[in-house]
C-alpha cells in the first residue's frame, strides 16, 4: 500500500518539477532562445486546460451514471476546433491585432472600449468560474482522501478543508509567481504555458495508462470491453436528444467563451498558424482523453463494490488491483488537470479584474492627484493582479466550504459552462456584425446573466438554499410563469436545457434588438469596423513578440503623422542613442516619452498622449488601432494643412504687401529726410552767400571787411559746388552709371597723393605710415580708390578730436585680403552709430563743420562696392578706424 | 477592385483551388455536427433492452471523431491562415 | 541801453552775418553755438530776444524753445526761429511751441532786421 506520506512527497516533487519547468521556460524566453516555446505542439497542449479534474475524474463518473452523454463535453470543442476557419481564426487575429488581454477586454474593446461592458463580463466570468475553481479544489482534496483512506487513515471534513486550503495557497503562490512576473504587453506567460503543456502530457498519459490497464490488463482486449459494455448497466443508448444537442452546443461555446480558454486560445497565442495544427491535434487529444472513459466506467462498475464513488474510479480501479504506481500516476494526472485549470483560470480572471475593475478605480481615484507615472501604473496593475489571484482563489475556497464540498458541487460544472457562454452572442455578434452596439451588448449580457442566474445558478445550490421551494414550485410572488425551471409556464424541459435555451434566446434577442435600436458612438463604429473587417486591417504574418516589431509599428505610425523623413531621422537618432544601428530603437519608456513629445508636435499633446498612453499602460489600444487613428489624424492633418496652406498663402501675400508697404513708407520717410537734408545742406551756404552779398551791396564798410565777406561768399560757393558734385557723384555711383578706369600703379604712390590732396602731413593731423608695407602693385580705378583715401583722411582731419591728432595708415593682410586701415587717435564713433555712418547724410552728431554734407562715407562705400572691395568701420582701435579691403583682383605684385 | 493578373490561367486555377479548400475547411465542422446529430435518431433504450447498443454507439462516435481529425489534418495543409483573404469572403 | 539779442546758431558764417546786420541796427548781439548749453547761457544772460536755429549740435532748437516757454523768466521772451530745412511742419511745430516768428534760410538781411525790430517793439 502506498503510504500517504509518499504520495505527498511525490505530489510535492511534481510541483517542484513544474516550478523548474516554468523557470526554465521563462529564462529561455528572456534570453530569446525559446523558439520551441512557440511551437504549435506547446500551443495545442496548453489548450488541454479545457480538460479539468472535472473531466479527468468526473467523465468516468458521468459515464457510469449517464452513459455516453459525457462525450458531448468533448464533441462541442472538437467541432469548434475542426471549424477553426470560421470563428477561432477570426478571434485569434483580432486578439493579436487589437492586443486583447482577456475576453472582457475583447468585448469592451469591440464596443468602443466600453468600461461598463468590461465590468459586466468580468463579474459574469468571476461568478461563473468560482464554483468551477471550487470543484477543482474538491477533486484534488478528494483524491488525497482516497489515498488516505486506502492507507487506513480516512480523512474527516477538517482534513479535507485543510487539504483544500493547502492546495489553494500553493496554487496562489505558483500563479502569482509565474503569472505576474512581468507585465508583458501581450499578456503571455511562457513559464505557465510550458508547465501546463507538461501537465497536459501527464494527464493524457495517466488516463491512457489507466485505460490501457483496464482494457488489456483487466478486461482482456477491446472486444471484451465492448462485450462488457453490453453487459453493463449502461449498455443501452438512453440519451435525451435535447441534452445531447444542448451540451454539444454549450461545451463548444464554452470552449471559446471560458475566460481560461480564451486566455490560452487567443491571448497566449504566439502565432496564428498554430491554429492550423491545433485544429486537428487538439481534437485528437480530446479523443484520446475520452477513449477509455467508458471502459473504465464499466470495469469500475463491474469490479468495485456497489456504492463506490464512480467519480474516483480512475484512482480506485488501479488501487483495488494493487497497482499503486499506476494509481499514483493517475493521481498526478488528476492533480495536473486541477492545477492547470485553476492556474490559467485565475490568471485570466485576475487580468480581467485588475484591468477592468481595480485599475480604472485606481486611476479615477488618482485622477485628482496629478500627473501619473507609467511606472506607477505598472506596479499598481501588478499588485492588483496579485491581489485578484489571491482573491479569486479565496473565493473558490470559500465556495468550496459554503457548498459543503458535496455532490451539489459536481453538478455545477455544466451550470458554470452555461454561465460562461452568456458571452457568446455578444462575442460572435461583435466579430461578425458591424451593427452590434454597446447598448445592445450590455442588454444582452445582463439579460443572459439574469436568466442564467435565475434558472440555473441559484437553483444549483439546491431548493431552499437561495430560492425557496415555494418559489421553485410556484414562481416568485406566485407568478407562475417565472418559475426558475419552467419559464413562461412551459413545464417538462430538462432543467439545464431549459436554462440554456431561455438564457441564450433572451440574451441574443435583447442583444439584437438593443443593437438595432441604438446608435453607436464613433469609437464603437471604428472598433466595430476593425473587428469585423479584421482581415482587411491586419496581416497574420509571423509572430510579433519582440520589441523590434513594436518599434516598427511605432515607426509606421509615426511616419504617417510626422512624415517619413522626420520619423526615420527621429527613430534613427533614438536607436543611435541606445547604441543600436538602424531605425528601430528598443521600446523603452524613455523612448515612448520622447516619441510622444515628438508626436505632440504634430497632432497636439492630448492626442499624442491618447495615442501613446495605452502603450505605456501596457494594455488597451493596439498599434493597429493607433495606426487607424493616425490615418484619420493624418487625413485631418492633411485637410487642415491644405487649409493652412491656403491661408498661409494669403498670409504670405498679405505679409509681402505689408512689407512692401512698410518699405515704401520707410522709403518715403527716407526721401523726406533726404530732401530735408539736401535742403539744409544747400540752404545753409546759400544763407551766408545771400546775407553777405546783401551786406556788400549795402556798402559802408572797410576794405578789410569787404575782402573778408567776399572770401566767405567764395568759400560758401565752393562748398555748394562740392556738395552738388558729391550728390551727382553718389547718384551716378548708386545707379551704376559710373565707368571704371583700368589703371595700374603702386599703393604707396596712391596714398602719397591722397595725403597731399587731403592737406598733407601737418600739425593739424600727423600721418603715420609704414612705407615698406605699402610696396604693393594695384590695378583698379586708381582715381576712385584715391578718392576713398582722400575722404578718409579728410574725415580724420575734420573729426579727430584728439589734442594732437594722428592718423595711422596701415597696410596688411587679413585672411588673404589686402587691407588698408585708417586709424586716428580721437574718441571714435559710438557703437550704436557705427552702422549708420555709411548712410547718406548720416550725422553721427550735429557737430558737422562747414563743408561736410555727410556724403563722404556713403560715396566711399559706393566706390568700394563698385571696385569689388569693401569699406567698414573697425571697432576697438582706440579711435575712429576704417578698413578698406582691396579687391583680390586689384593686387598685382609686391613691389 | 480586381488585382492585376499576370500569367493568368495558372494562377487563377491555383487561387480557385485554394478557395475551394477553404470551403472544405468550413464544411468540416458542419459535417461533424451532422454526423454527431445522427444519435438523435437512435432508438432510446428502455427496460426491454431494445435500444441502440452503447457499444456500437461508442464505436460510431469515435469513428466519426477519427474521420473528422483526419479530414481537418489534411485540409490544414491545404489552407494557410496567414494567406491573403480572397475579397469575396472578407466579411464573412 | 541797447536791447540784447541772443543768437543761438552753429554756422559761423551765418552767426557773423546776423551779428553784423543786427549790430549795425543797434542791438547788442550775443552768440551761442551749442544747443546743450543754450539754456545755461540764457539764464546767465537774460536776453530781450532770442534767435534760435532748429538744427543745433547737442540739442534741437525745438527742445530749447520748449524749455524757454516752460521757464517763467523766459516765457515771455520773444523767440524767432531759423531753419534751413524749409518744411511746413517745422513751422507749425515752432509756432505751436510758442515761437513768435519763424524764418526759413536763406533770408534777406532786411527781413531779419525788420522782424527783430517788430518783435522788440511789440
Amino acid at each position: 500500500m502506498v503510504s500517504f506520506n509518499i504520495l505527498v512527497a511525490v505530489a510535492l516533487s511534481y510541483v517542484a518539477l513544474l516550478f523548474s519547468v516554468a523557470f526554465y521556460a521563462e529564462r529561455k524566453a528572456d534570453q530569446g532562445r525559446g523558439a520551441w516555446l512557440y511551437s504549435p505542439i506547446v500551443y495545442t497542449l496548453s489548450l488541454s486546460i479545457y480538460c479539468t479534474a472535472w473531466t479527468f475524474y468526473g467523465a468516468v463518473g458521468y459515464a457510469a451514471r449517464s452513459g455516453l452523454e459525457f462525450v458531448t463535453i468533448y464533441l462541442g470543442p472538437t467541432i469548434v476546433l475542426v471549424g477553426w476557419w470560421w470563428v477561432l481564426r477570426r478571434l485569434v487575429r483580432i486578439g493579436r491585432a487589437q492586443r486583447i488581454t482577456s475576453i472582457a477586454d475583447l468585448i469592451s474593446s469591440r464596443f468602443g472600449k466600453s468600461k461598463s461592458l468590461g465590468v459586466i463580463v468580468t463579474i459574469l466570468a468571476v461568478v461563473a468560474a468560482t464554483p468551477y475553481i471550487a470543484l477543482q479544489l474538491q477533486s484534488v482534496t478528494l483524491s488525497f482522501a482516497v489515498f488516505a483512506e486506502a492507507g487506513g487513515q480516512p480523512w474527516g471534513a477538517d482534513k479535507l478543508n485543510g487539504g483544500a486550503i493547502a492546495v489553494a495557497i500553493g496554487l496562489a503562490i505558483f500563479t502569482v509567481f509565474f503569472g505576474t512576473r512581468n507585465l508583458d504587453a501581450n499578456e503571455r506567460h511562457h513559464g505557465i504555458v510550458m508547465a501546463i503543456a507538461v501537465e497536459a502530457v501527464v494527464k493524457l498519459f495517466a488516463l491512457l495508462a489507466v485505460g490501457a490497464f483496464v482494457v488489456w490488463g483487466i478486461a482482456g482486449g477491446p472486444s471484451q470491453i465492448l462485450a462488457q459494455i453490453d453487459a453493463s448497466p449502461i449498455s443501452q443508448w438512453e440519451q435525451d436528444g435535447a441534452r445531447w444537442v444542448g451540451l454539444i452546443f454549450v461545451s463548444g461555446a464554452a470552449f471559446i467563451c471560458l475566460p481560461r480558454m480564451f486566455q490560452v486560445l487567443v491571448v497566449e497565442n504566439v502565432d496564428e498558424r498554430h491554429l492550423n495544427i491545433a485544429g486537428w491535434a487538439f481534437p485528437t487529444y480530446l479523443m484520446l482523453m475520452s477513449l477509455f472513459v467508458v471502459p473504465i466506467a464499466v470495469v469500475g462498475l463491474a469490479i468495485l463494490p456497489e456504492g463506490a464513488n464512480p467519480d474516483l474510479f480512475v484512482l480506485t480501479v488501479p488501487l483495488s488491483q494493487g497497482r499503486d504506481g499506476l494509481a499514483m500516476f493517475s493521481f498526478l494526472g488528476g492533480f495536473s488537470s486541477a492545477t492547470s485549470m485553476v492556474i490559467v483560470s485565475t490568471i485570466a480572471l485576475a487580468t480581467m479584474v485588475s484591468n477592468h475593475i481595480v485599475v480604472p478605480i485606481w486611476l479615477r481615484v488618482q485622477a485628482g492627484a496629478g500627473a501619473k507615472m507609467s511606472g506607477d501604473v505598472r506596479s499598481v496593475i501588478l499588485l492588483a493582479r496579485r491581489l485578484s489571484i489571491g482573491g479569486i482563489l479565496a473565493l473558490g475556497y470559500l465556495y468550496f466550504r459554503v457548498s459543503g464540498g458535496g455532490t451539489a458541487l459536481a453538478a455545477i460544472g455544466l451550470v458554470s459552462f452555461s454561465g460562461a457562454v452568456q458571452v457568446l452572442p455578444v462575442l460572435i455578434g461583435g466579430v461578425f456584425w458591424r451593427g452590434a452596439t454597446r447598448i445592445g451588448a450590455a442588454m444582452g449580457l445582463i439579460t443572459g446573466f439574469l436568466v442564467w442566474g435565475w434558472t440555473l445558478f441559484l437553483p444549483s445550490f439546491g431548493a431552499g438554499a437561495f430560492i425557496s421551494e415555494t418559489v421553485m414550485a410556484q414562481g416568485p410572488f406566485s407568478i407562475y410563469w417565472l418559475r426558475p425551471t419552467a419559464l413562461f409556464g412551459i413545464d417538462g424541459m430538462d432543467a439545464l436545457v431549459h436554462g440554456i435555451v431561455w438564457s441564450m434566446l433572451l440574451n441574443a434577442l435583447m442583444f439584437f434588438l438593443g443593437s438595432v435600436f441604438s446608435f453607436p458612438t464613433p469609437m464603437e463604429r471604428l472598433q466595430g469596423a476593425q473587428f469585423v473587417n479584421v482581415f482587411d486591417y491586419s496581416t497574420g504574418s509571423a509572430s510579433r513578440h519582440t520589441d523590434a516589431a513594436d518599434a516598427e509599428d511605432l515607426l509606421i505610425m509615426s511616419q504617417r503623422i510626422m512624415g517619413g523623413t522626420e520619423a526615420q531621422a527621429f527613430f534613427q537618432a533614438e536607436a543611435m542613442s541606445q547604441g543600436k544601428s538602424g531605425y528601430l530603437p528598443d521600446v523603452t519608456s524613455h523612448f515612448i516619452e520622447r516619441l510622444e513629445r515628438e508626436l505632440a508636435g504634430s497632432v497636439g499633446a492630448a492626442t499624442a498622449h491618447a495615442m501613446m498612453g495605452p502603450l505605456t499602460d501596457g494594455h488597451g489600444m493596439s498599434v493597429e488601432d493607433l495606426i487607424a487613428v493616425a490615418d484619420e489624424a493624418a487625413q485631418i492633418l492633411e485637410y487642415s494643412n491644405q487649409l493652412e496652406a491656403k491661408s498661409a498663402e494669403q498670409e504670405h501675400t498679405a505679409r509681402a504687401l505689408r512689407t512692401a508697404n512698410e518699405k515704401l513708407t520707410v522709403l518715403s520717410v527716407q526721401k523726406d529726410a533726404f530732401l530735408s537734408q539736401i535742403s539744409h545742406e544747400l540752404r545753409t551756404p546759400m544763407t551766408s552767400i545771400r546775407s553777405f552779398s546783401e551786406i556788400l551791396r549795402d556798402g559802408e564798410m572797410t576794405p578789410a571787411e569787404q575782402e573778408r565777406y567776399a572770401g566767405i561768399i567764395h568759400d560758401e560757393t565752393l562748398r555748394l559746388t562740392r556738395l552738388l558734385d558729391d550728390l551727382l557723384d553718389l547718384s551716378v555711383l548708386a545707379n551704376g552709371q559710373v565707368t571704371l578706369q583700368d589703371q595700374s600703379g603702386d599703393l604707396k604712390g596712391l596714398i602719397d597723393r591722397a595725403v597731399s590732396v587731403a592737406g598733407g602731413d601737418t600739425e593739424g593731423l600727423r600721418i603715420l605710415r609704414n612705407p615698406s608695407s605699402e610696396a604693393l602693385g594695384v590695378r583698379t580705378d586708381l582715381d576712385r580708390l584715391g578718392q576713398v583715401f582722400i575722404n578718409l583722411i579728410t574725415n580724420a582731419r575734420k573729426y579727430c578730436d584728439a589734442d594732437a591728432p594722428q592718423l595711422r595708415i596701415k597696410v596688411g593682410r587679413v585672411s588673404g585680403h589686402y587691407c588698408i586701415d585708417f586709424i586716428d587717435n580721437g574718441s571714435g564713433i559710438l557703437a550704436e552709430n557705427q552702422a549708420l555712418i555709411f548712410e547718406k547724410f548720416a550725422r553721427v552728431s550735429d557737430e558737422q563743420k562747414a563743408g561736410s554734407a555727410g556724403l563722404g562715407l556713403a560715396i566711399c562705400r559706393e566706390i568700394m562696392q563698385r571696385l569689388g572691395g569693401q569699406i567698414s568701420y573697425l571697432p576697438g582701435q582706440g579711435g575712429a578706424a576704417f578698413r578698406v579691403v582691396l579687391p583680390p583682383a586689384a593686387i598685382l605684385a609686391i613691389r | 477592385m480586381s488585382p492585376p493578373h499576370k500569367s493568368a490561367v495558372f494562377l487563377e486555377r491555383r487561387a480557385y483551388q485554394k478557395r475551394r479548400m477553404r470551403d472544405l475547411a468550413r464544411g468540416v465542422p458542419v459535417f461533424g455536427a451532422v454526423l454527431w446529430s445522427i444519435p438523435l435518431l437512435w432508438q432510446q433504450g428502455d427496460a426491454g433492452g431494445q435500444g441502440t447498443q452503447n457499444s456500437a454507439a461508442v464505436v460510431y462516435i469515435f469513428v466519426v471523431w477519427i474521420i473528422l481529425i483526419v479530414l481537418a489534418a489534411l485540409i490544414s495543409r491545404a489552407v494557410r491562415s496567414d494567406r491573403e483573404q480572397p475579397p469575396d469572403v472578407k466579411n464573412g | 541801453m541797447a536791447k540784447r539779442v541772443l543768437l543761438i546758431e552753429d554756422e559761423p558764417n551765418i552767426i557773423e552775418a546776423i551779428s553784423f546786420i543786427l549790430s549795425r541796427d543797434g542791438w547788442t548781439v550775443h552768440t551761442h553755438e551749442n544747443g546743450e548749453t543754450a539754456m545755461t547761457k540764457v539764464r546767465a544772460f537774460p536776453p530781450d530776444l532770442i534767435i534760435l536755429d532748429v538744427m543745433l549740435p547737442g540739442r534741437s532748437g525745438f527742445d530749447i524753445l520748449r524749455d524757454l516757454r516752460g521757464d517763467d523768466e523766459t516765457a515771455q521772451t520773444p523767440v524767432m526761429m531759423l531753419t534751413a530745412r524749409g518744411q511746413s511742419k517745422d513751422r507749425e511745430l515752432a509756432l505751436r511751441l510758442g515761437a513768435n516768428h519763424f524764418m526759413t534760410k536763406p533770408f534777406s538781411n532786411a527781413e531779419v532786421r525788420d522782424n527783430v525790430r517788430a518783435l522788440m517793439e511789440a
